[in-house]
């Protein structure tokens, strides 16, 4: 394989609510700032790929509107997925093994706020057997944990210290909003929305972008693994205690041994020690110093800024970190992406 | 029991969503209330985009001017609307046209009204009538109609078409 680094990354702050920029001027701003990041221009990047979704964003094409802010035209080379940028990154991976192009850019927005991201979740599932049910990522999550409590395999007090350590480490990451400091004992304290869920087990949902650039110059974070494996679509078909998908692209990515950091993307506390398992890991890493996506949620950008923080932990000392990005219905396709100095 | 084979149900679709504009179509929608048009400038190609685009699609940099245009501007190209349909302003048959409105560089789609359809010309000049009460909608622009002013040449318009 041809070696690939991160050369840049970026995030915009995310914001439970962001009036301001449009899709185009969100894009600009947080591709601008990656190539700065990485000491680029725009003219030096051969490839670009998206991480969007239209259900999200509530109108047409949004990802072919956010191109403005690119500078799209005369024509670059561009692609387009509708999934969290962590696949457009992947994409971009990929293209750069074709050996033709040497920089490569990334990136992924999306805004919670314009409508009902659990809405749109619901929609995505069996047609025919789960969404006319309307059972929303919420209940489907608390069916995960349930399962993982009469396993034996977690108790709630396990939830409420994810929730406790992902609030600390949000609010120090300038980038995640700012929650309220919740100590495990009080978490527990608090009411059930779906049992054995409590609020706070769910995502803080948000408006952002973030970016990657990716280089075969060695000039950053070296990625030494990528891959990304599916399990079926419906719940009923799978044990929702485990997730081979991710032990299978783990695998594939070279392995977990020596990882001292990872980011997970994980939205119900219940389910990072699904992660954790299926990766051969346990809490002795560092677990998502960037407070994750539990506090800092934005659809289609959470996954990518996992691997933009595991690249920001490399830069800072970390030998070997591993981000996770994860799609579809209680972890039904996983990303794992480990980086390492280059 | 029937055997009969299952041939359809209904599972209705829904989805709602309160859409923010963004500060610059919001910019754009304020001044409308004033009844005027404006526009943003790109900073390094000085084009003049109507509507405005918060970023330049030829050189992906944030649009930072906001200039009044119009109220005139040119015909760059137009369709003639025969057939009626729900929600039409006016009665058919009038066109449909591209309006490069003076000032800026990127032609708006709107209607000609006062005109009849077969004196409809490329290069013709037009001017912004507004409706009598402004809402924070192009609507707000009823129609454009004949200025009086000579028709221009296909050459002086023909780089924005
Ligand atoms: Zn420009």
């Amino acid at each position: 394989m041809r070696p690939v680094y991160v050369a840049g990354f970026a995030e915009l702050p995310h914001l439970l609510q962001d009036n301001l920029l449009d899709e185009p001027e969100m894009v600009q701003r947080v591709t601008a700032a990656a190539l700065a990041d990485a000491g680029l221009g725009r003219d030096d990047v051969g490839f670009t790929c998206s991480g969007s979704n239209d259900y999200v964003m509530g109108r047409p094409f949004s990802f072919a509107t956010a191109l403005d802010g690119l500078g799209a035209w005369p024509p670059i080379r561009e692609s387009h997925v509708e999934m969290d940028g962590a696949w457009a990154l992947y994409e971009a991976w990929v293209r750069l093994q074709h050996g033709d192009v040497d920089v490569a850019l990334a990136y992924g927005f999306g805004k919670s706020s314009l409508g009902s991201v659990e809405a749109v979740r619901t929609l995505e599932l069996d047609p025919y057997s789960l969404a006319p049910l309307g059972i929303g990522p919420l209940p489907l999550a608390a069916l995960q944990a349930r399962a993982l409590l009469d396993a034996g395999l977690a108790t709630e007090a396990d939830f409420a210290a994810v929730v406790e350590r992902s609030r600390r480490d949000g609010n120090r990451n300038h980038t995640a909003p700012m929650t309220e400091a919740m100590s495990a004992a009080h978490a527990l304290t608090l009411p059930y929305i779906s049992s054995p869920l409590r609020g706070h087990d769910g995502p803080v949902r948000t408006d952002g972008a973030a970016a990657i650039v990716l280089s075969t110059e060695p000039v950053g974070p070296r990625i030494a693994g990528i891959s990304h494996c599916i399990d079926a679509h419906q719940p009923g078909f799978r044990d929702l205690t485990v997730s081979r998908s991710i032990a299978t692209a783990a695998a594939a990515a070279g392995g977990t041994s020596g990882v001292d950091v990872v980011e997970l993307h994980v939205e119900y506390s219940s389910q990072e020690g699904i992660v954790l398992r299926a990766l051969g890991l346990d809490s002795s890493v560092s677990v998502s110093p960037s407070g994750g996506a539990l506090v800092a949620n934005t659809p289609m950008v959470a996954g990518l800024c996992r691997i933009g923080h595991a690249a920001n932990a490399v830069r800072g000392g970390a030998k070997r970190a591993l981000a996770h990005a994860t799609s579809g219905p209680l972890l039904q396709h996983n990303l794992i992406c480990i980086l390492e100095p280059a | 029991m029937s055997d009969d084979p299952v041939t359809r149900f209904k599972a209705p679709v829904r989805l709602d969503y309160t859409v923010t504009a963004g500060s610059v179509t919001a910019d754009f929608l304020r001044e409308i209330l004033k009844g005027r048009l404006v526009g943003r400038r790109c900073p390094d190609c000085r084009c003049v985009y109507l509507p405005p685009r918060s970023a330049c699609p030829t050189c992906g940099v944030i649009t930072t001017e906001q200039i009044e245009v119009g109220p005139n501007g040119t015909v760059t190209t137009f369709s003639v609307i025969r057939f009626p349909f729900e929600g039409q302003v006016l009665e058919p048959p009038y066109a449909c046209a591209h309006v490069l409105v003076d000032g800026t560089d990127t032609p708006l789609l709107h209607i000609v009204g006062n005109c009849d359809v077969d004196d409809m010309r490329m290069g013709m000049r037009v001017r912004a009538v507004w409706a009598e009460e402004l809402k924070p909608t192009l609507a707000s622009v009823r129609y454009f109609e004949p200025n009086g002013e000579p028709d221009v040449t296909y050459d002086s318009f023909s780089g924005h078409v």
